[in-house]
């Protein structure tokens, strides 16, 4: 039964590429031959990209059924449709590898794709570009599938670079503002950079393992020698911080909240960017193989761009914007994990963080929709008493990433926390810190758009029903999803259960105390978390502690430490000239040595020309004087 | 001293061979007449005909002039695509001359 059910996962990415080349070809002629294109009604084209993506989720959770009807280490099937790229030794396929890492990334991009894809089919209403929205939406679908169901690196960075396209055409989705078209470039130059560190791995990978294929590479993993596993996993930690927005190239993931909202619940929160995450968990052996210190450089990555951006998000007045600095911090939790040897706790995370993060955006698209399109913070208030069901929902998510019991937000971030404290205490204590900071900045956002006194005017609307039907989805899995892992006795521990048989030989580091530790560190994190909101509390709701407020929202912070400033001067100044000079490196050098060769043959060609003169008696002299010297030789040799 | 008592040995049909040759290669050199060209490359072809024949005699094997009969062959080939052209080339530029025809001049 398994096998006929994952010869099915073709369809998988399938059904998202056929709705997006209806939705750019075919789609009056499917629908509606006598209507020109513009009166197609909207709902339509709208159901139709949600129903592709609802079939996908249909196949992903077939493959998920495939798999538990397989033993535990039988659990990893490998589906090639063709020979993609067989050239000497070198043999890429397209092919599947379907296993539980796979199929778990799948289940919630599938699913959670197919509640925004609802939520935006309403949220999208009156756009004039209603269809190309859909279509690029199915299209960053399809790429989302292939780069995690991809069972080779080169099939991976084809999904890899399909969702960078996407999300570029996303956020300049209303490109006729300059800022938006900007925030577009910005975003996939800076993950220009990161796909250099991709391909490189690409080439070293293939080098040292002769496959690009991850089961081959997991197996070879601990026979290659350290130096060259260290190298792949630093350049791969280089794109992943580009997708995944870590330091230094977390600069687009803020600017690209010019998307529509949707955009920034799906792929700038609860996907694409995770794709990072997902790659480093995926080579989680390599990891294991490579020098010590690497997994300790992915943890500080993430340590810092955790706080950092914890304390960006504090200060923002934009409530996108807030939630963006969040996202960045929270991938930042993850890649902690990561490098602290507990993979399952990133994924974990990664799960919990999808939905409660979906969930805070499409509710903070909600909330923009009731102001009008007015994303200022400081221009809401009060708004619990228009919005009576959008308000309970973002209450939801808000208690989810801060951390609250029994919320799932809570049991992910403890089991990170209690990753790191097994790993380093003093980074431990930073991210413990961290964690208190996204209670207050989570704290500070709710008690601003939702309570004190309005700052407006006009009397906002609850949205519609089919606005706030993903979110009660959404908010559903926002609560539970923490029952995928419980930490109170090994039969509860699920998801790392499921897992195992992908982690094999991976990075994974058990914890070295007991259950009672664990307790005191659960309570520890209650009490920081319960500290940090009490704080944000009576500042933004008691007025008090004003200093602490000018402390907060300093302009320091507000900025996001400078570092975007500090970068652009830095590649519009002094790097420039660097770059500049690479260039002229590039043109004079490199190319002068290619176009020195073909001169100097045009050069000779020039020469040899002239023999050529047309004339068919010199031809005639040549070919006699040839004979006459051959004649010569023969007889100088007889002699 | 009468004619016939004069024994023909091989070297005179050699040295014949190699005086019609040398006319054909001078002549090939020299004309610009396309036709008289052709007319020198028939020549040589025929002075290396002798050769073969003389040959094939002297050692007394059938290689030469089986290789005779090949070339006779070939260049009567040869003629017939050589002459066409030649016909076409001066239906549309009547008198040209060997060297007006240079149009694939490198």
């Amino acid at each position: 039964m398994a096998e006929a059910l994952t010869n099915t996962v073709w369809f998988l990415p399938l059904a998202p590429l056929v709705g997006f080349l209806v939705l750019v070809f075919g789609f009056d002629k499917v629908f509606d031959s006598r209507n020109s294109q513009k009166n197609v009604p909207e709902k339509r084209i709208g159901w139709l990209a949600s129903g592709f993506v609802i079939t996908a989720f249909v196949f992903a959770v077939l493959q998920f059924v495939a798999l538990l009807s397989l033993d535990g280490h039988d659990r990893a099937v490998t589906k090639t449709l063709y020979s993609w790229i067989p050239v000497g030794s070198l043999k890429v396929d397209i092919s599947f590898l379907v296993d539980p890492l796979s199929v778990t990334m799948i289940l919630f991009i599938t699913g959670v794709g197919a509640l925004i894809h609802i939520y935006a089919v309403y949220y999208m209403h009156g756009d004039k570009d209603y269809r190309r929205f859909f279509s690029y939406l199915n299209l960053f679908v399809f790429s989302m599938i292939i780069l995690v169901m991809a069972d080779n690196l080169l099939l991976s960075f084809l999904g890899w670079e399909g969702v960078g396209v996407c999300s570029y055409f996303l956020i300049s989705f209303w490109f006729d503002k300059r800022e938006n078209a900007s925030a577009g470039s910005k975003a996939f130059i800076t993950n220009r950079v990161g796909d250099f560190g991709f391909m490189l791995a690409i080439f070293f990978t293939f080098q040292a393992f002769g496959s690009l294929g991850w089961q081959d590479i997991s197996h070879g993993a601990s026979s290659a020698t350290a130096s060259t596993v260290s190298i792949i996993v630093l350049l791969l930690m280089l794109g992943a911080a580009g997708k995944s927005a870590q330091i230094p190239l977390q600069v687009w993931l803020p600017n690209a909240m010019a998307g529509p909202t949707p955009v920034s619940a799906l792929i700038h929160a609860a996907t694409m960017v995770t794709a990072g995450v997902y790659l480093l968990v995926r080579v989680s052996p390599l990891l294991e193989a490579s020098y010590d210190w690497v997994p300790q450089v992915i943890m500080w990555i993430g340590l810092v761009t955790a706080l950092v951006a914890a304390l960006s998000a504090m200060a923002q007045t934009d409530i996108k914007r807030v939630l963006a600095y969040s996202t960045i911090s929270q991938l930042g939790f993850m890649f902690v994990a990561i490098g602290a040897g507990a993979p399952v706790a990133a994924i974990f995370h990664m799960i919990t963080h999808a939905f409660f993060k979906a969930l805070l955006f499409l509710g903070a698209g909600s909330v923009t929709h009731a102001m009008d399109g007015e994303q200022d913070i400081n221009k809401m208030g009060g708004l619990s008493k228009h919005l009576r069901y959008t308000t309970p929902l973002f209450l939801v998510g808000w208690l989810a990433i801060s951390g609250v019991p029994p919320f799932s937000g809570f049991w992910s971030k403890d089991e990170i926390l209690a990753g790191v404290y097994n790993n380093n205490r003093f980074a431990y204590v930073l991210l413990l810190l961290a964690a208190g900071v996204t209670g207050f900045y989570m704290t500070r956002l709710v008690l601003k758009v939702f309570f004190g006194k309005p700052n407006y005017t006009h009397t906002p609307h609850e949205s519609g029903k089919g606005i706030l039907l993903p979110l009660y989805g959404l908010a559903a899995l926002a609560i539970v999803a923490g029952i995928l892992n419980l930490p109170f006795s090994k039969d509860l521990l699920v998801l790392e259960h499921w897992l195992e048989p992908a982690l094999e030989g991976g990075f994974v580091k058990h914890l070295s105390f007991g259950g009672g530790t664990q307790w005191v560190l659960g309570i520890l994190s209650i009490i920081v978390g319960g500290l940090a909101m009490f704080l944000a509390f009576r500042i933004y709701h008691s007025n008090r502690f004003g200093s602490i407020q000018k402390v907060v929202e300093h302009q320091f912070f507000y900025k996001a430490w400078h570092i975007d400033q500090a970068l652009t001067s830095f590649v519009g100044g002094k790097g420039n000239r660097m770059f500049q000079k690479a260039a002229d490196f590039d043109t004079k050098v490199v190319d002068g040595t290619v176009m020195g060769v073909a001169s100097n043959t045009k050069k000779l060609g020039g020469v040899v020309r002239l023999f050529q003169t047309g004339k068919i008696r010199s031809y005639a002299l040549w070919v006699t004087l040839g004979a006459v010297a051959l004649l010569v030789y023969f007889l100088i040799r007889a002699l | 001293m009468s004619i016939v008592a004069v024994a023909v040995s091989p070297s005179w049909y050699l040295i014949l061979s190699g005086v019609l040759f040398s006319i054909g290669v001078l002549g090939l050199l020299v004309r610009r007449n396309p036709l008289v060209m052709f007319m020198c490359v028939e020549l040589m072809l025929n002075a290396v005909n002798l050769t073969f024949v003389t040959f094939a005699r002297e050692f007394g094997h059938l290689g030469g002039q089986a290789a005779v009969l090949f070339v006779l062959t070939v260049a009567a080939a040869e003629v017939v695509v050589g002459l066409a052209i030649l016909v076409s080339v001066l239906r549309l530029r009547p008198g040209a001359t060997a060297d007006d025809i240079s149009s694939l001049k490198g």
